[in-house]
């Protein structure tokens, strides 16, 4: 009876050592499920809402190009303007961007490229017109037109 | 006489491994993006050739003519339409199958001809390219017997469901062309 000795009721630690291992595996499911960041963008993106979305399948096929007013339009105006990779362009150097895309895939995938447009949605159709005229010079004819999932509201 | 340390193995301190995941956990929060690349394909029709000109006769009534004008109204088949009505309609004109005069023969001549302005807002665009893609979707859909619903999540990888959506594409093509835009409203 006397070899028992009294439990100390105050801090009693919990096993934190799987914690790590936790935390490791949100790690590698974030690591797996998202991509990297690679530009910073500079023009409003409100992505309008449709309900008939595809998806493509080759993500390693598509280039992104943005289109919107300039978020600073003290320094850029308020015009909308088209963005790819980190800067603003005009229309007529699409072509030279889709050019240096191309590049960057496997020859025999070249003529595969998917151009996926970001545009805000008080964009004017005007300068996605040109956009558009500009990429069909380019032969990157396969667009798609960014959006979110619109949930139908139902009984209004 | 100084009594013997044990020196088996020290036990590391695991202690801070939490944190030091953590940390990391959070970095690839804020420097990555769920990539949901989703959205509306469309094929661009090829450059123009200028040696040969082209000249394509339609009948006028195999072409489902949409307008959209510069204030974002809808003039479907040179009547005045609500956007919510647009969807039926491109069904109505798309499934006639010569049975009205005024509308298609078949569904594999019928055209639908879409026309902006300069003017016209993008939101107001997608929103028709939506509503006429859903009304191929859902005829498509109805000839397969499934929901549209079910059709969107037809899987083109599995052989099935991609020789469902190849008949399905092949007895209401997407025949969706883009006019050039008029520029009112610029």
């Amino acid at each position: 009876m006397a070899k028992f000795t009294k439990k100390s009721k105050a801090g009693a630690n919990i096993n934190t050592g799987s914690l790590p291992d936790i935390i490791f595996m949100l790690l590698f499911f974030f690591m797996v499920t998202t991509k990297m960041r690679d530009t910073s963008i500079m023009v409003e993106q409100r992505i309008p809402q449709s309900t008939q979305l595809q998806e493509i399948e080759q993500k390693s096929l598509v280039s992104y190009i943005y289109v919107g007013k300039p978020k600073e339009a003290n320094k850029f105006g308020q015009e909308p303007r088209v963005q790819v990779n980190d800067v603003f362009i005009n229309t007529n150097q699409i072509p030279q961007f889709v050019e240096q895309e191309k590049a960057k895939l496997p020859e025999a995938e070249r003529e595969m490229i998917w151009m996926s447009m970001k545009v805000d949605k008080e964009t004017k159709m005007g300068i996605l017109t040109d956009v558009k005229l500009q990429l069909r010079e380019a032969n990157a004819l396969k667009l798609n037109y960014s959006s979110n999932k619109r949930v139908e509201q139902a009984g209004i | 006489m100084a009594k013997k340390k044990d020196r088996g193995t020290p036990e590391i301190n695991a202690g801070s491994m939490a944190d030091i995941a953590f940390l990391l956990l959070i970095f690839f929060l804020v420097t990555t993006t769920i990539g949901a690349d989703k959205g509306i394909n469309m094929l661009l029709p090829p450059k123009k050739d200028e040696s040969q000109p082209v000249d394509v006769k339609l009948k006028d009534r195999n072409v489902f003519k949409v307008i959209v004008n510069s204030k974002n109204q809808l003039l479907v088949e040179d009547e005045p339409m609500a956007i919510d009505n647009l969807r039926s309609e491109a069904k109505k004109f798309l499934a006639n199958n010569g049975a009205d005069p005024t509308m298609s023969e078949s569904p594999q001549e019928a055209v639908v001809s879409l026309k902006t302005d300069r003017g016209t807002q993008y939101d107001v665009y997608l929103r028709v390219l939506d509503e006429l893609s859903a009304a191929y979707n859902e005829l498509r859909a109805e000839k397969l017997g499934i929901t549209i619903e079910q059709y969107l999540d037809l899987d083109p990888k599995d052989e099935k469901q991609d020789e469902m959506m190849k008949y399905a594409q092949k007895v209401y093509p997407r025949r969706l062309s883009e006019a050039e835009p008029t520029s009112v409203g610029q």
